[in-house]
């Protein structure tokens, strides 16, 4: 087991001011997703990734452009991190025909090839596998591309995990399995329906890898544990599994209270929530914070505006790409 | 022209399309050094190296989801299921993330890929290992079906399926293995979605797909016998699906047989009498008839197994009781 301890390497001021910025994009996106649900502006569900910002910030800074990324239904904060347009998801998870796939996908399946993302897959564990196809072309075709591939701790009880990790393993494929650890699946704590402490990380060694843990509320640890896994795999040293211990700070999706956990673990986690982490270390430097948050607030108050005015998708659009359009080859 | 049997023609369209398109890949349980579980594909891994013929543990979820991600990222693959009925293991992959990726994205996601596998009954491996599960797959928008009868469609056929841009599910039935045929040579191929008369008749339309075929035209050959006219139609796949080649015959006939290997129940037979009774109801002189797989379990026994499957001599007994009183 390697663990990646929190770093207490300083940074430059304008760095780690961006990465504020970018973490508060996504808080304030979910918090616009929030509103729009309970006004009944957001059909079925979503999944929120409040205090979980670091994770995919840190992982966006360690990949390379032609990098894949596969995620879950939990992956506004990925899809944002990685460059998806706010205006084009808020208009996907509204149903609208600007949304990132024509409104056909919705929260639970944010894509956008042209960042690199990979579709958001909801069912449980099913994108392993097919991160492992990605990988596996790369690695046909002499490329330099990883695909990282999110998943929650739950996801380690099911059998596509275990295929999939055994799979990269023996054909040594680079791909970086990203287990956000935060601590539940659904209702359920993980420690009741899983043997060992590290979900992902201590079944590593049953694949031959090393199990890697990081503290995932802690960009600079996410990111260069990511760099090193991916440079690692890169070269052709295989896959990599990391685990970053995070919390989510509300319920599972939109509508749960969260009632389940105990107060002083919320607690606990609330006092290490990253974005406020961040904001501390820039007010002591005497940084202001205020003015990102209002650029950002107007950026994405004009973006739900838009996204809300954007036309709902023609009914024609119901029966195209189910299959390619005629002729495609 | 080379004359091969079934087995071998599945060999000869991987490797064709092997040759033909570097970026086929070929993944299975034992496809490679061991040639495959029923040989069917001995020599792939000699001529193609393990770069591009890759033996995978036993793990059908990952198999499935490999060829997607494959596919998603520039390759063409074929992925073996060794039996059908392991489909359902992977299941997940095929009609969840396969079937969907493009819509749900909007375009963005393409799944070019094959999923190969060993279908049906009649060689005594019971019941979980001789199933005929194509209507399975037909339920699923954004799949195409696919079941060749002879070597030379289903090297025409495995020709399509690697070029089409979608995901095609290719069932090879093992009762056909050792059927031969003449294959042509060079790239022959046979478009999807298009169903073939294999038989010309006048009196009544059998329709059928995969081993119920030579049943059909062994049945229609003993009809002939009787004065009755029989037209065979073997479909080939059962998506994109040839109705208008259904609707063309019974047309001419005026009467329909659909003979297929699965149980009854939500069998693709029920599909097409109900699609002829939409299309071609006035046409119709009497009731459509269906011919399928007893409700069972596939059984071991040789004799319950046969019994438990259409033959010629069951389709011949059923159409003869049926015309008498009609
Ligand atoms: C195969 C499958 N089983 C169950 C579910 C229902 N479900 C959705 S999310 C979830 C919990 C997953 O937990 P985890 O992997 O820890 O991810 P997190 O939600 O914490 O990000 C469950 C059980 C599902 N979507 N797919």
């Amino acid at each position: 087991m390697v663990e990646v301890k929190a770093t207490k390497a300083t940074h430059d001021t304008t760095t780690v001011l961006s990465w504020y910025r970018r973490m508060y994009e996504i808080r304030a996106f979910e918090e616009h997703i929030q509103k729009l649900f309970s006004k009944g502006e957001v059909r079925g569900t979503t999944h929120l990734a409040t205090g979980q910002e670091a994770v995919a910030i840190g992982t966006a800074e360690a990949l390379r452009p032609g990098d894949k990324v596969l995620c879950t239904y939990r992956g506004h904060h990925h899809c944002l991190a990685r460059g998806m347009s706010p205006e084009r998801a808020f208009a996907e998870i509204l149903g609208r025909a600007t949304g990132v796939c024509g409104g056909k996908g919705g929260s639970m399946h944010l894509t956008d090839v042209t960042k690199g993302l990979y579709g958001s897959y909801a069912i449980v564990g099913a994108h392993l596998p097919i991160a492992v196809g990605m990988a596996w072309a790369s690695k046909i075709r002499n490329e330099q591309d990883v695909t990282v591939v999110f998943f929650g701790d739950g996801t380690t009880t099911i059998g596509a995990f275990h295929e999939a990790v055994n799979m990269a393993a023996v054909w040594s494929l680079p791909v970086l399995f990203i287990c956000e650890n935060n601590r539940y699946s659904e209702y359920t704590p993980i420690d009741k329906v899983c043997p060992v402490p590290r979900a992902a990380a201590d079944r590593a060694p049953a694949y031959g890898l090393d199990g890697i843990v990081v503290d995932g509320n802690d960009i600079v640890a996410v990111r260069d544990a990511v760099a090193a896994a991916a440079d690692r795999a890169r070269s052709g040293g295989g896959p990599a599994i990391i685990e970053a211990e995070t919390y989510r700070h509300g319920g599972h999706s939109r509508a749960d209270p969260a009632k389940y956990r105990p107060q002083e673990e919320v607690d606990a986690w609330l006092a290490r929530d990253p974005l406020a982490a961040a904001e501390r270390t820039l007010l002591a430097a005497g940084v202001d914070t205020a003015a990102a948050r209002a650029e950002v607030d107007a950026s994405l108050n004009a973006a739900v505006r838009a996204a809300l005015a954007a036309p709902e998708p023609d009914l024609a659009a119901m029966y195209t790409d189910v299959f390619a359009p005629e002729g495609a080859r | 022209m080379t004359t091969i049997n079934y087995r071998q023609a599945i060999t000869e369209g991987i490797a064709r399309a092997m040759r033909r398109d570097e970026r086929v890949v070929f993944l299975g349980e034992d496809v490679g050094e061991a040639g495959g579980a029923f040989k069917s594909t001995v020599g792939l891994i000699e001529e193609f190296g393990p770069g591009r013929v890759w033996d995978t543990p036993i793990s059908e979820q990952a198999i499935i989801g490999a060829a997607m991600g494959a596919a998603m990222n520039g390759l063409r693959p074929i992925a073996e299921i060794m039996f059908s009925d392991f489909l359902s293991v992977c299941w997940d992959g095929i009609a969840n993330e396969i079937a969907k990726a493009r819509y749900m994205t909007g375009g963005q996601l393409e799944v070019p890929l094959v999923i190969r596998t060993h279908n049906g009954a009649g060689m005594g491996f019971g019941a979980q290992h001789s199933q005929s599960l194509e209507n399975m797959a037909m339920m699923v928008p954004g799949l195409k079906v696919v079941a060749p009868s002879n070597p030379a469609d289903l090297v025409g056929l495995l020709a399509s399926a690697v070029d089409d841009p979608d995901p095609v599910l290719f069932f090879e039935h093992k009762n056909l293995f050792n059927d031969k045929g003449e294959v042509p040579d060079g790239d022959h191929c046979v478009p999807l979605g298009r169903a073939a008369i294999v038989r010309p008749g006048t009196d009544v339309t059998i329709v059928s797909l995969a081993a119920m075929v030579p049943v059909a035209l062994e049945a229609a050959e003993a009809l002939g016998g009787q004065g009755v006219s029989c037209e065979v139609l073997d479909l080939r796949c059962l998506a994109p699906l040839d109705l208008d080649a259904i609707v063309a015959s019974v047309e001419k006939t005026s009467r329909l047989v659909v003979v297929e290997e699965n149980p009854r129940a939500c069998g693709w037979g029920a599909e097409i009498a109900s699609l002829v009774v939409e299309h071609a109801f006035w046409s119709l002189d009497g009731p459509i008839m269906r011919i399928t797989g007893a409700p069972v379990p596939v059984p071991f026994a040789a004799n319950l197994e046969a019994a438990a499957i259409p033959s010629a001599a069951g389709v011949v007994e059923q159409m003869t009781a049926a015309l008498a009183s009609a």
